[in-house]
C-alpha cells in the first residue's frame, strides 16, 4: 500500500524546503520528489540505516549492553545529578519542543548549555550582538534581489536548493530567474573547451593557462548584464563559483581586508594600494559599483568567514558594509545557517533565558559568556564532569584533545543512529528521527518557523527527544527531592478550555446594569 | 472548586460605575459570582486596600520574532538584571526585553492579567505563539500585521472589500490573531526597495494604492468581519518631526467611517505621532492639536506610548522608521528584518536620557496627551513596551498622571525643552483612581471588545488586582511615591480565581494563561482555490499548507467567535 504525502519539510539544512513529495510504502519512504541529493540520501536511505539504535544501552564493564528505558533514564538522571557541572550540548538537529525542555533541564541541573552554533555561526550571532544586522527573509530575496553575493560559502554543496529556490534561479515578483543565462554560459563554456581541445590536437601546443587569480567575465560585464547578478567570493573555485556571473578568488584569511576595502570604496575613500587580498583594486571598484547600483542586494556568508582568521570581526565588518550600502540602495546580509534547526536553538534559548547560546546556569540564573561557556572552551579546560550530547556528533567534529577530555567523564548520548559519539557513550539512548518519525517546529535560516511533519511510524518503544528529556527531567527532580534539595515545578497539565461565546456586536459592554453585590455598602467615599 | 471572598476592599470598577465603594467581591472557580459560602470560602481581607479588575494592557511587544531578535542582540541589557530560579518560578533575565517567564511574573506582580502583543508578521506567527505559551500568569492575544499583506493590497486596489474581508478572516484565523494591525500603511511595502511613503496620499510603489485607501479599506473590512477590536493603527511618518499633521490627516480621513460615534481605529503609541516642527532642531509638541481634535471627536481611541527615561530597545515593524532613527547617528546596533510579502521590521537600542531635549520633550508629549484628552475612555496608558520604556515603568507613568507633584519632580530634573516647548507645566489635572482604572483596565478591555475583562461585574473573569492604597487615608497626588510603590507591587493578584502574586512576589506560577484569538466566521468561507494556491506559491517561500498556525501552537486556546456580515 503506498501513499503520497505532499509539502513535507526536509529536516537537513537551514533551507528547510517544504515542498517535498514523499511516497510511503509499508511504513517506509520509497520515493521522494523535489528534494536535493542530500535530502534524498537522508529521507530515502539514511534514516533506515542498519546502524539504527533500537534499545537504550548502558556501558557495563566497557561494553554497551541493552537495558530497559526505565533503567537507562534512571542511570542518566543519576549521572547528571551527581555531576557538579554537567554540559548539555547539541540541540541543532532536534525540534524546538525538545530544546525548550533542554533549557528547563539545564536550569534544574545548574548545567552549562550550548548548541552547535558555537562551532559554526556562533561568531555571526556575536557580531549581531556587536552591531545588529540588516536581514530579510528568503522570499524577499526571491522577489527583489538583483545582486546576490555568496561570500565564503558553497551553497551548491551545503544548501543545494538555496540558489534554485530562493535566490538567482527563482522567479520573483520583481526579478526573474537567471537559469537561462546560466545554461547559455554552460554551453559557451563547453564550446570553449571543445575549441581548446581541437586546437590542442591540431597544433599540439598547450594553450596558455590562465594565471589570473580571479576568473569570470571582464569587470565591465557586471555593469551591463541584465537581470540578477551573482557574485561568489571564496578562496577556491567551488561549484557555486562555476554558476556565478563573477568569481573573486581571494587569499585565505583576507576576508576582513577585502570587505574593509569595499567599505572604503563604498564610502568614497581613496585607497593607495594595488591589491587587497590578492584582488586588484580596479576589480574591487567594479564590485563596489555593482553593489551600489543594484536595486536590492544581499550578501550570504558561510563558515569560511566565521571560522577563519578574524572570526566574528569578519562578520562585523561585513554587516557594516551592508549597513553602509543601505545609504545608497537597499542591502541585506544573512548567514547561511547549517543545521536545519540551529536558528531555532538560538531562538528557543533566547526567549527562555535572554541569551542565544553559551549558557551557564550554575548560579541559578542564566549567564552568557562565549569563550567560557562554549563547549569547546569548557572541555578544553576540562571543567565539566559529565556530558549529555543530543542530536549532534562532536566525536566526528571536535578536536581530539577536546574529545579526550570529554571521555574522562560520564557521557550520555541521544541520537537516532550509532554515530561516532554514540559509540563512546556510557548511556546511549535511541530516539526518533525528527521530521521523519515525529513532528515539531524548526526555524529556517531566516528564522521563519516551519512545522516538520511525521511521515512514517517510528520503531516500537523509541521515544521522541521531547518525551525522553521530560522523563530524564522528572527523574532528576525525583532524585533531588529525595536528597532534600529544592526542585522546580513541572509544567502544569492543561485542561481544555471552554470557548467564549460569540459576542453579538462588537465594542458593546454586555453588562450595562450595575451588578448586585454580596454585602451592602458600608461606607461611601467622598 | 475554589471559592474566594475578597472582603471590605475599596472597589474601583468604572465599567459598573463603582468608585471606591467598600464592598465584597465573590469568586467561584474562575468567575466573579453573586455570592459564595462565607464559611468555606477562602477570605482575603482587603480592608484598607483598593480592589480593581486585573490590568489589561492594550499594546506591548512581549513575543515574536522581532522581540526575540531584540533579546539576542542585547546581552549587555540582560547582564544588569539576572533573575534567579526559585522552587516556584523559572529563572531568566529582565530589563528592556525580559525573557518570557520573567515577562509573565513581572506583569503579574503589577496586577496585570491580560496583555496584547503589539504586532507579529503572519509568516512568523508560530514563533510568537510559542513564546506566548511560555509566558505564564497572563491571558494574551496578538495583533496581525495585515496592512501590507500583498493580498490585502491587491484586493483593496481592486476595490473588492468583500473578498478582502474573507482573506483577512482567513489570515486572522490561520495566525490565531486577535486584531488587524496596520503599521505605516504602504510604507512597509515601499521599504522592500528602501523607500517609504511620506503622507497618506503617497502612491505605494508597484501597487496602485495609497495609505489612505489601505486604512479606509481595512476599517471597512474590520466592520464587515465584526471584529471585537477596531483596527490597530501605527500611523505613517511615525517618529518624524511635523508628523502631528499626518496624524490629524489620518484621523480626518477616517471620520466618516464611524457610525453612532463608535471608534473605528485605535492609534497606538500616539506620543510618537504628535511631533511638531520642521526638523529635530525645531522640534515641538503637537499634543495640544491632537488633544483638541480628540476632545471633539469620538471615532478614535489611542494609547500613550509614554517615554520613561530608560535604556531600552526600540522595535517596530516600521523598518523605514528604524532606519531613519539609525541615520540620526549615535547608534551602535541596527537590525532590519524584512518579511517577504507582508512586512518589515527594525530594532535599535535606545537610551532616553533626561538631559536630551528630544527625549525630555517626548516624555512631556505623552503626558500632555493623556492629560489634555479629557475622556479617559479614549486614551490608555502604555509605554509601547519596550519602545518608550519597559512595562515595569508603568507605576512611574501612573504617578506622573495622578500627581502634579511627581511631574514637577521629574520636570526639574530633565532638559528644559520639556518645560519650554510643551504645555505640561501648566496642566493641573491629576487623575483619580477611577480614571486610572479606566486607562489601565476598563477602557482597554472595552476598546478590545472583551466582555469579561476589565471589570468586576457578575460573570467577569476572576482576574483581580488588589493594591495597598487606602483612598480614605492616602492622598495619592501628594504621597505619590507610596502609591507608586503600591502599583508596582500589587498586594494580591488573582488570575482565574487563584492567588498568583502577593506583595509583588509571584506565589503560584502554575496558571498558564489563555491565548485569546478571534474566529470571524464569514458566510462564504474564503475561497482557497488552485489559482489562489498557485499565487501563494509565488508569493511566499513556504507552501500554503505549511503557513497556518495549528492548534498545536496554542497551548490554552480561547477562541472568540464572531459572525461576520460577508
Amino acid at each position: 500500500m503506498s501513499k503520497t504525502i505532499n509539502n513535507v519539510v526536509c529536516p537537513i539544512c537551514g533551507c528547510l524546503c517544504d515542498d517535498l513529495e514523499v511516497t510511503v510504502e509499508n511504513n517506509e519512504i520509497v520515493k521522494m520528489k523535489n528534494g536535493c541529493a542530500v535530502c534524498e540520501a537522508k529521507m530515502v536511505h539514511g534514516y533506515k540505516s542498519e546502524e539504527r539504535i533500537l534499545k537504550p544501552m548502558i556501558r557495563k564493564d566497557g561494553k554497551l549492553v541493552s537495558v530497559s528505558m526505565d533503567e537507562a533514564v534512571k542511570k542518566a538522571a543519576q549521572i547528571l545529578t551527581d555531576a557538579k557541572y554537567p554540559l548539555l550540548f547539541g540541540w541543532s538537529s532536534t525540534v524546538g519542543e525538545a530544546q525548550r525542555i533542554g533549557v528547563e533541564l539545564a536550569e534544574e541541573l545548574g548545567a552549562t548549555l550550548d548548541n552547535c552554533c558555537s562551532v559554526c555561526h556562533g561568531p555571526s550571532v556575536m557580531a549581531t550582538q556587536e552591531i545588529g544586522i540588516p536581514a530579510a527573509t528568503l522570499g524577499q530575496i526571491r522577489h527583489r534581489a538583483d545582486l546576490i553575493v555568496y561570500w565564503a560559502c558553497n551553497p551548491w554543496a551545503s544548501h543545494p536548493r538555496h540558489v534554485e529556490r530562493y535566490t538567482a534561479f527563482t522567479d520573483g515578483r520583481f526579478e526573474g530567474s537567471e537559469w537561462q543565462s546560466y545554461v547559455k554560459k554552460l554551453k559557451a563554456d563547453s564550446n570553449r573547451k571543445k575549441m581548446e581541445m581541437a586546437s590542442k590536437r591540431i597544433s599540439r601546443v598547450e594553450p596558455p593557462t590562465k594565471a589570473a587569480s580571479f576568473t569570470g567575465p571582464p569587470p565591465q560585464m557586471l555593469e551591463h548584464k541584465p537581470g540578477r547578478k551573482m557574485i561568489v567570493v571564496d578562496v577556491r573555485k567551488t561549484m557555486t563559483a562555476e554558476v556565478a556571473d563573477y568569481f573573486l578568488q581571494i587569499e585565505p584569511n583576507r576576508d576582513y581586508d577585502v570587505i574593509e576595502a569595499l567599505r572604503c570604496l563604498v564610502t568614497d575613500q581613496e585607497l593607495d594600494v594595488e591589491k587587497v587580498g590578492g584582488i586588484p583594486l580596479d576589480t574591487l571598484r567594479e564590485v563596489a559599483d555593482a553593489m551600489m547600483s543594484c536595486e536590492f542586494g544581499v550578501i550570504y556568508f558561510g563558515l569560511g568567514m566565521t571560522q577563519s582568521l578574524g572570526r566574528f570581526r569578519n562578520i562585523e565588518i561585513a554587516i557594516a558594509l551592508a549597513r553602509d550600502l543601505n545609504r545608497k540602495t537597499k542591502f541585506v546580509i544573512s548567514p547561511m545557517r547549517g543545521h536545519f534547526n540551529v536558528t531555532g536553538a538560538n531562538n528557543v534559548f533566547a526567549w527562555q533565558t535572554g541569551y542565544p547560546f553559551a549558557l551557564d546556569f550554575s548560579q541559578g540564573y542564566p549567564q552568557f559568556n562565549p569563550g567560557e561557556n562554549t563547549a569547546v572552551d569548557l572541555l578544553r579546560r576540562n571543567d565539566n564532569d559529565a556530558t549529555l550530547i543530543i542530536s549532534a556528533d562532536p566525536a566526528a567534529h571536535f578536536p581530539s584533545v577536546i574529545m579526550q577530555n570529554m571521555m574522562k567523564h560520564p557521557l550520555i548520548t541521544i541520537n537516532p543512529d550509532m554515530n561516532a559519539i554514540s559509540r563512546l557513550g556510557d548511556v546511549v539512548f535511541p530516539t526518533q528521527w525528527c521530521g521523519i518519525e515525529y513532528a515539531g517546529t524548526a526555524y529556517r535560516m531566516d528564522a521563519v518557523p516551519i512545522t516538520l511533519k511525521k511521515v512514517v511510524e517510528p520503531p516500537p518503544g523509541i521515544l521522541t527527544d521531547e518525551e525522553l528529556l521530560v522523563r530524564i527531567l522528572e527523574e532528576v527532580r525525583a532524585i533531588k527531592a529525595k536528597r532534600g534539595e529544592p526542585v522546580g515545578q513541572a509544567e502544569p497539565k492543561i485542561a481544555p478550555h471552554k470557548p467564549t461565546k460569540a459576542t453579538k456586536t462588537s465594542r458593546e459592554c454586555p453588562i450595562q446594569e450595575k451588578p448586585k453585590r454580596v454585602t451592602k455598602k458600608t461606607k461611601k467615599v467622598a | 472548586m475554589t471559592e474566594i471572598l475578597i472582603k471590605n476592599g475599596f472597589v474601583v470598577d468604572p465599567r459598573n460605575k463603582i468608585n471606591c465603594e467598600k464592598m465584597d467581591i465573590a469568586i467561584k472557580d474562575n468567575k466573579i459570582v453573586q455570592k459564595v459560602n462565607e464559611k468555606t470560602a477562602q477570605i482575603i481581607d482587603a480592608s484598607g486596600l483598593t480592589v480593581m479588575a486585573g490590568g489589561v494592557d492594550i499594546h506591548s511587544h512581549i513575543a515574536g520574532a522581532e522581540v526575540n531578535t531584540g533579546r539576542i542582540i542585547r546581552p549587555e541589557d540582560h547582564y544588569k538584571d539576572p533573575v534567579r530560579k526559585t522552587s516556584i518560578t523559572r529563572g531568566g533575565t529582565g530589563y528592556s526585553i525580559p525573557s518570557t517567564f520573567v515577562t509573565g511574573y513581572r506583569y503579574s506582580a503589577m496586577g496585570y492579567t491580560s496583555v496584547f502583543n503589539g504586532s507579529i508578521a503572519p509568516m512568523k506567527a508560530k514563533h510568537a505563539h510559542e513564546e506566548l505559551n511560555d509566558i505564564p500568569l497572563i491571558d494574551k492575544g496578538t495583533y496581525i500585521l495585515s496592512g501590507d499583506w500583498w493580498f490585502v493590497l491587491e484586493n483593496l486596489a481592486k476595490g473588492d472589500i468583500d473578498e478582502c474581508a474573507r482573506l483577512v478572516s482567513w489570515l486572522i484565523h490561520s495566525t490565531r490573531g486577535y486584531a488587524i494591525k496596520v503599521v505605516n500603511p504602504g510604507g512597509l511595502e515601499s521599504w522592500g526597495f528602501g523607500r517609504n511613503v511620506h503622507s497618506i496620499d503617497d502612491q505605494v510603489p508597484n501597487f496602485d494604492i495609497t495609505p489612505r485607501e489601505i486604512m479606509r479599506g481595512l476599517i471597512k473590512v474590520n466592520k464587515k468581519l465584526n471584529m471585537p477590536h477596531t483596527i490597530h493603527l501605527h500611523t505613517n511618518n511615525l517618529g518624524i518631526p511635523g508628523n502631528y499633521q499626518t496624524t490629524l490627516d489620518t484621523m480626518n480621513a477616517l471620520e466618516d467611517l464611524s457610525t453612532d460615534g463608535k471608534p473605528v481605529a485605535h492609534i497606538t503609541h500616539v506620543q510618537f505621532c504628535a511631533f511638531k516642527g520642521e526638523n529635530w532642531r525645531k522640534f515641538k509638541s503637537g499634543a495640544e492639536d491632537i488633544a483638541k481634535y480628540m476632545n471633539n471627536h469620538t471615532h478614535m481611541t489611542m494609547d500613550m506610548g509614554q517615554v520613561t527615561f530608560s535604556d531600552t530597545t526600540t522595535m517596530t515593524a516600521d523598518g523605514p522608521f528604524e532606519f531613519s532613527l539609525y541615520e540620526l547617528g549615535g547608534h551602535l546596533k541596527w537590525v532590519n528584518s524584512d518579511v517577504e510579502t507582508e512586512s518589515s521590521g527594525g530594532i535599535i537600542p535606545f537610551h532616553y536620557k533626561r538631559n536630551s531635549p528630544v527625549s525630555a520633550l517626548q516624555w512631556s508629549i505623552g503626558l500632555e496627551l493623556a492629560l489634555l484628552i479629557k475622556d479617559p475612555w479614549k486614551i490608555f496608558m502604555t509605554t509601547d513596551h519596550p519602545n518608550g520604556g519597559p512595562f515595569y515603568d508603568y507605576p512611574k507613568v501612573l504617578a506622573w498622571l495622578y500627581s502634579k507633584k511627581a511631574r514637577e519632580a521629574t520636570l526639574k530634573r530633565c532638559h528644559k525643552s520639556a518645560r519650554k516647548k510643551s504645555l505640561l507645566p501648566s496642566i493641573d489635572r491629576e487623575l483619580s483612581l477611577y480614571e486610572i482604572a479606566i486607562m489601565t483596565r476598563a477602557g482597554t478591555a472595552q476598546a478590545l471588545g472583551l466582555p469579561n475583562k476589565g471589570h468586576l461585574g457578575i460573570g467577569a473573569d476572576a482576574d483581580v488586582a488588589i493594591f495597598n492604597i487606602n483612598p480614605e487615608t492616602l492622598d495619592i497626588a501628594q504621597k505619590f511615591r507610596t502609591a507608586r510603590k503600591a502599583f508596582a507591587n500589587a498586594a494580591y493578584t488573582l488570575k482565574d480565581g487563584t492567588i498568583v502574586a502577593k506583595d509583588g512576589q509571584v506565589v503560584n506560577s502554575q496558571i498558564p494563561g489563555r491565548t485569546i484569538w478571534v474566529d470571524a466566521q464569514t458566510k462564504d468561507p474564503c475561497r482557497i482555490d488552485d489559482e489562489m494556491k498557485r499565487k501563494f506559491k509565488e508569493y511566499w517561500t513556504i507552501e500554503y499548507e505549511n503557513y497556518p498556525v495549528t492548534d498545536h501552537y496554542v497551548k490554552v486556546s480561547d477562541k472568540l467567535s464572531v459572525k461576520a456580515s460577508v
